[in-house]
């Protein structure tokens, strides 16, 4: 039996500890938000936060995150309201949308490091592929949220 | 946008740069979804039979006044959703703010005859060959909702008029709701269809206005089809055989006997699959399986022999696919200058792996996919599954991305394959080796070039010709070995210089590698080809790249205003540091004139930098200038993607590449600043998603040249290349 505390909901799953957390988010507990993008930590498409920290969901047994706290984007916010949700949504950042959950989770741990960020800071910790090319947007969209975080 | 005409720029021009666009909702429009229920839901799929309220196929209207517009184009991230909607109730003269959409049906759409037209998200053709029927489903019922008031209230039609779904009366003013008129309007025939509005009269349609999906994309809600839960529904992993067209020889199952929630194995054809209660334990024990495969007769294959094969096939008999004057006689007048390209297969590598659920009955398929092309899909299922095609629902999502890839649906051939031996509800992924290594990529091509220079260092004569393996033929759809196949010469063919002896040979040449669409198609390795030779003219001639193509573009006004805001807003001419360059290139491709200037610094080991992007495009109208400017941005970091990294390569017949990590991509940090303006001529809307893609690879190319002095003539324009290059 594993214990996870996800978006402040404790479940407890008879799961092997190996199971990637990815997929225990997704087929155990039906939070699609989180998506697959390459099972290898290499495009960030299945971020999360671990106890504040931006994991790459594929990657973290599930096993190694029994008791600690898990933030999907399911529970980033009520209604869409989050900071970096809402410049998201003023600089329409998503084409498909299917990486963004991942890029919104990456920036909003990357905010708290970084509560004025550089474009040599996104660049250096912002590292999630979006193939349809909203980069430009998502750096503007990081800076629009910076400015709301401070507000 | 003073409307005054400067430097030659027509009023038309406008600029959508990643400054002005920040957080510029435009003015006097309510945003879906801030003061009604979102105006799209998770699940985009709409119903396969008619509905109640409903005025036509295209459009539903509830008694609240609440309008549900039918889209027939896929979103797949371009946008289609939203502008299509648009040009609907530009025409309706609804209340954006109380707009829904859905897909409309793919099934109902067989059922009725083409109701919805083709309904396919390829050949960027979401808005250029919609907008006139779907500006007449909108001006058709807002005519006959005219006419139901008129008739209510005893007046003529030409007395009414209709405003933010209501109907006026002029002189009255008295006025009555869509909601209130839908069920009469619905039984209203018109004698005369209504004429579609001008663009002078548009309301809606050019305006900047936030994207209906992006509310569902930043919250984990919308839904695509890897995200679809059906009842009883079990996993299924699938490995297929490394080499195209070998097949599954043996499966030694004995490591996963037992294995916790592994239902069975299933043999196909040329793949073997797991299926088990989790996909990630059907993942893992199709990891575990002991697997034979007879890897066919191409099992040696290799990208070299494929390199080889394309240069020597630019050597033997071709098609002539254009041929004026004399270019035989004209290259007998002068030096000859020759260069010889290539490009390599590159995979979709869309973001959302191919996946596909089915629930396959007796005499009735249901399956959710994300499709490009729904009639299709829906065709392509009926042929896997012996089902009545009438029996057959494609429910389609929100695509995880597409660039060509979502049209031949080998995942679901897949699934449904497997649904016949599990009988069970089914959900289908694929590993993202899989994917990439089971794509349909991109055709390998060459071409090489000859060319004479007047005295005027302008071209007398090129002769081109191209190798290049054929989509068609892979799909099977054409044998078209002695015919031309329009899309393998697009970029070449199709050029607008003005060349007095001109010809384009193409030889078609395919290997067991399938290929298929890759956004820009054709362009994207033939404008490589084009305009880095145009670039090596320009040199020899001793004449600056950017006024050789003015010089040859005399008679064609809007690609001159796209070349001249390129350069005017590039700086082009202006003095850059050592080890720095820029180069230019324009195309023609999918219906819109795209001109790039690209700034590069190359360091001493080969590695280049792109510092810059400046592009111009001139799709004729824009129905959104925030999607738009996003479609360009979008093709340009696609087109970096695979101009600096795309190479996918052969070794033992098999794909080499497996994911990310073998496969790079563009991240944030390598995206340099991008500017995309407008320079629009109007008349018709053009294609917007493909044409930023097919001049990155040669602005690069010809700015690695103007910072190193070195010409590379092969993609990927990598570091290893560079330092190859002469």
């Amino acid at each position: 039996m594993i214990t996870l505390k996800v978006n402040g909901t404790t479940h407890k799953l008879d799961i092997e500890p190996e199971t990637p957390l990815l997929w225990v988010l997704r087929d155990e507990l039906g939070l699609t938000g989180t998506k697959f993008g390459c099972g290898i930590a290499q495009c960030g498409a299945c971020t999360i936060h671990i106890n504040g920290e931006a994991m790459r969901s594929c990657s973290v047994p599930a096993g190694t995150a029994d008791g600690a706290a898990i933030l999907t984007i399911e529970g980033l916010s009520k209604d869409s309201k989050h900071p970096v949700q809402q410049a998201w949504l003023a600089e329409d950042v998503p084409q498909c949308g299917y990486c963004q959950s991942g890029q919104i989770m990456a920036a909003v741990a990357f905010l708290k490091q970084f509560p004025k960020p550089t474009d040599a800071d996104i660049d250096s910790n912002l590292t999630n592929i979006c193939r349809c090319g909203t980069y430009p947007r998502i750096r503007r969209a990081i800076h629009h949220a910076a400015t709301l975080i401070k507000a | 946008m003073d409307g005054s005409l400067k430097n030659g720029l027509t009023r038309r021009q406008f600029i959508v740069t990643t400054v002005t666009t920040a957080g510029g909702f435009a003015v006097g429009i309510a945003i879906p979804g801030t003061a009604h229920a979102l105006p799209l839901a998770p699940q985009l799929w709409g119903a396969d039979t008619p509905g109640p309220h409903e005025i036509s196929a295209w459009i539903v209207i509830d008694p609240d006044g609440t309008v549900t517009i039918r889209l027939p184009i896929a979103e797949m991230g371009q946008g289609a959703a939203t502008a299509t909607a648009m040009m609907v109730a530009e025409e309706l003269e609804c209340d954006w703010s109380r707009i829904k959409g859905e897909y409309a049906s793919a099934n109902r759409n067989l059922q009725e005859n083409g109701v919805y037209h083709d309904m396919e998200a390829i050949g960027s053709r979401g808005v250029r060959t919609t907008w006139q029927y779907l500006q007449q489903a909108g001006a058709s019922a807002r005519a006959r909702l005219v006419a139901a008031a008129a008739k209510r209230w005893n007046v003529a039609p030409e007395q009414c008029d209709a405003s933010q779904g209501k109907v006026f009366h002029k002189t009255s003013g008295r006025s009555l709701g869509y909601g209130a008129l839908a069920s009469d309007a619905a039984k209203i025939q018109l004698a005369q269809e209504p004429a579609i509005k001008t663009s002078d009269q548009y309301r809606l349609i050019g305006k900047p206005i936030p994207r209906l999906d992006t509310p569902l994309k930043i919250n984990g809600t919308a839904q695509y089809a890897i995200d679809i839960r059906i009842p009883g529904m079990v996993y299924a992993a699938v490995a297929s055989c490394p080499v195209f067209g070998g097949k599954l020889a043996s499966v030694d199952d004995s490591k996963i006997k037992g294995r916790r929630g592994v239902l069975r194995v299933v043999k196909l054809d040329d793949a073997v699959a797991v299926v088990a209660d989790r996909y990630w334990r059907a993942q893992q024990a199709l990891a575990d399986l002991g697997i034979q495969w007879d890897m066919g007769p191409d099992a040696a294959a290799t990208s070299a022999q494929f390199r080889k094969l394309y240069r020597d096939t630019l050597d033997g008999p071709m098609v002539t696919a254009r041929n004026d004057g004399d270019v035989d006689g004209a290259l007998k007048t002068g030096k000859v200058i020759e260069a010889l390209y290539e490009a390599p297969h590159v995979a979709h590598a869309q973001m959302e792996p191919l996946n596909a659920t089915v629930d396959l009955q007796p005499d009735k398929l249901d399956v959710w996919l994300g499709s490009q092309a729904p009639p299709d899909a829906l065709k392509q299922a009926a042929a896997a599954s012996g089902i009545d095609p009438r029996q057959v629902h494609i429910h389609n999502c929100y695509l995880g991305g597409g660039f060509g890839r979502r049209t031949e649906h080998d995942e679901m051939r897949h699934a449904i394959a497997i649904a016949k031996v599990v009988q069970r509800p089914l959900k289908l992924v694929w590993s993202r080796e899989q994917d990439m290594r089971h794509d349909r990529y991109r055709p390998q091509a060459a071409a090489s070039f000859k060319a004479v220079l007047g005295t005027d260092g302008l071209p007398v004569a090129i002769d081109s010709r191209i190798a290049c393996g054929s989509i068609l033929r892979s799909l099977g759809e054409s044998q078209v070995e002695s015919g031309v196949e329009e899309m393998a010469v697009d970029g070449v063919s199709n050029i607008y210089y003005r060349v007095p002896n001109f010809r384009v040979g193409l030889a078609l040449k395919n290997t067991h590698v399938p290929v298929m669409y890759w956004r820009s198609v054709g362009g994207s390795q033939n404008v490589f080809f084009m305009e880095s030779f145009v670039d090596e003219l320009a040199h020899a001639a001793g004449q600056d790249p950017y006024e050789f193509r003015r010089a040859m573009l005399a008679d064609r006004k809007d690609l001159l205003n796209v070349l001249d805001l390129i350069a005017k807003k590039s700086n082009w001419g202006s003095p850059l540091p050592a080890g720095r360059g820029r180069g230019i290139a324009i195309a023609e491709n999918h219906h819109a004139l795209i001109g790039q200037v690209i700034e590069v610094t190359v360091n001493p080991k080969g590695d280049v930098r792109v510092d810059r992007v400046v592009a111009a495009v001139d799709c004729y109208r824009v129905v959104n200038p925030r999607i738009a400017e996003s479609q360009v941005t979008g093709g340009i970091v696609y087109g970096l993607s695979a101009a600096l990294h795309g190479e996918i390569t052969i070794k033992d017949g098999a794909v080499e590449q497996g994911n990310f990590d073998t496969y790079p991509v563009l991240r944030l940090a390598d995206t340099p600043p991008i500017e995309v303006y407008f320079s629009l001529s109007g008349g018709k809307f053009g294609g917007i998603g493909e044409t930023g893609v097919a001049t990155v690879a040669p602005a690069i190319a010809n700015a690695i040249f103007a910072a190193t002095g070195k010409r590379i003539r092969q993609l990927p324009l990598s570091a290893a290349n560079i330092a190859g290059a002469a």
